[in-house]
């Protein structure tokens, strides 16, 4: 018997939405960590009782927590309470601190302000929690300011990954209005030395040597808004997606332009075609069918919400250029949501299910791969990430 | 034995219910530092959560209070009120005044 558990993140806590295989009777539980910002819930692929969850707060900073049996209890790792007479606890599952050690590369210490001015990295959130696909205790995290970190003991202790911050280009990096995020990463999955991540708004990078270098991969994507709109950094990608089955072709939702690569990146053509904007920040791959692609447009960088009042998620069948609106079960009227770029997800069942949420805190689904919509749930916080797994 | 008011979402975290009552090591002064050390070892959650990992700024959401005074600009090494020192009044972690 399949299943699935939705977990959603939102501005004021997170909510696990568990359904059997016909996606149509959900339980809803939930708020847990209520009041905190929960950027983002995943699980492990190679164990899915294992949960990785980034809780943040303006006032109190950041705090991973993580669940063993799948989302019943949590736990910061290394913070339970001390048993011990004093000192200082092992455990530092809270701490992301830069490497600007000498010998780790050229550790960097200033990045572009939105100004041009040159700005201090600092370390605001997790935005994006991605557990290996092999290992359940090891997991990387993506940060804003933009970096990315890797524990290897559960979430106990992270370290840096310096080389991508190091990299040459980084002061050149520039935060977009959500802040300077690595929103995305991507594990490869026939090769676990490959990794790509997308920063806002830098752009795209790729590793093949499981972090020690990088190679900013953005030949190709065009950018009104930075001074060479085909420069090698300054883009802000919002999303990129891939199909296991083909991991160099990726699918990405710029701040304006839906692009495609079938070179791992190497370079980039403009896939948006019919579409009747391509702004928007998500973009999602059919479990099974690795030319159809799902994005939800916005209306622009001004008007965060769907054209018209009408959430429509629009499906390609053909890899990109050629897409149809999807609206069955979907406002067609009136509708003033965004649905942020780590708010779609796909399960892995026969009859592909597709979920996204939006700001105005409702989770819709779709068991038959986009024809028809209903709502989990409609009234949720602002939902800022959606992910599905499939349980045996 | 020091007392500690902690914010609603610090005692969510730490797992407490109430006010946190702290044994700080014989000889020990009492002081912001002292205070938040041993609460951070008795709770490791809750680090980085009212100051930074490694400088140990205090947060600038964070304040700290204690008999009707702001102590949140005080050196960290000053010593708490005698009251606070004496477990007569609580040593209050404050998350700031913000919204409308």
């Amino acid at each position: 018997m399949t299943s699935v558990r939705v977990l959603v993140g939102t501005r004021k806590g997170a909510f696990i939405l568990s359904s059997g295989g016909k996606r149509q009777k959900w339980d809803v539980s939930g708020p847990l960590f209520a009041g905190w910002e929960m950027y983002h819930i995943k699980g492990s692929p190679a164990d899915p009782n294992r949960l990785y969850a980034s809780q943040s707060s303006g006032w109190f900073g950041q705090v991973i927590q993580r669940s063993d049996d799948g989302g019943k209890t949590w736990n910061a790792p290394g913070g339970g309470v001390s048993k011990g007479p004093g000192g200082m606890p092992a455990g530092e599952s809270n701490k992301f601190v830069y490497n600007v050690s000498a010998g780790e590369g050229k550790p960097l210490t200033t990045h572009q302000w939105y100004d041009g001015t040159q700005h201090p990295w600092e370390f605001k959130r997790v935005w994006h929690l991605e557990p290996s696909l092999t290992d359940p205790d090891t997991v990387y995290a993506g940060v804003e300011d933009a970096a990315l970190f890797r524990s290897a003991d559960g979430g106990r202790s992270w370290q840096e990954l310096p080389a991508l911050r190091g990299h040459s280009t980084g002061p050149h990096w520039a935060p977009g209005a959500g802040g300077m995020c690595l929103h995305t990463i991507l594990i490869d999955p026939g090769n676990p030395r490959r990794m790509f991540v997308a920063i806002s708004a830098a752009g795209a990078f790729r590793t093949d040597d499981a972090g020690a270098s990088w190679k900013p991969i953005n030949r190709g994507l065009k950018s009104q808004g930075i001074p060479d709109p085909e420069a090698e950094v300054g883009h802000c990608v919002h999303r990129i997606a891939q199909h296991r089955a083909r991991p160099n072709v990726l699918f990405m939702q710029k701040h304006w332009d839906v692009m495609r690569s079938d070179d791992a990146g190497d370079t980039w053509r403009e896939v948006s075609g019919n579409l009747p904007t391509d702004f928007g920040f998500p973009i999602d791959v059919h479990a099974h069918e690795p030319e159809t692609v799902y994005v939800v447009p916005i209306t622009s960088d001004s008007y965060h919400y769907p054209p018209d009042g009408k959430l429509r998620v629009y499906r390609s069948r053909t890899g990109g250029n050629e897409w149809e609106a999807l609206t069955k079960g979907l406002p067609q009227r009136d509708c003033y949501v965004n649905v942020l770029r780590d708010a779609m997800a796909v399960d892995a069942l026969d009859a592909c299910g597709i979920y996204f949420g939006t700001t105005g805190g409702q989770v819709y689904v779709s068991p038959d791969s986009g024809d028809s919509w209903s709502a989990i749930v409609h009234d949720l916080p602002p939902v800022l990430s959606v992910e599905v797994q499939t349980l045996a | 034995m020091i007392r500690v008011a902690l914010p609603t979402h610090l005692k969510t975290l730490a797992g407490v219910a109430d006010e946190v009552a702290l044994q700080l090591p014989e000889g020990s002064p009492v002081t912001q530092r002292a205070v938040l050390d041993a609460l951070e070892a008795r709770y490791p959650v809750l680090r980085g959560t009212m100051r930074d990992h490694d400088t140990f700024r205090r947060r600038p959401f964070v304040r700290f209070y204690a008999c009707a005074r702001d102590l949140s600009h005080d050196a960290p090494d000053t010593p708490l009120p005698e009251p606070v020192q004496s477990g007569a009044e609580p040593f209050l972690v404050v998350g700031a005044m913000a919204g409308g």
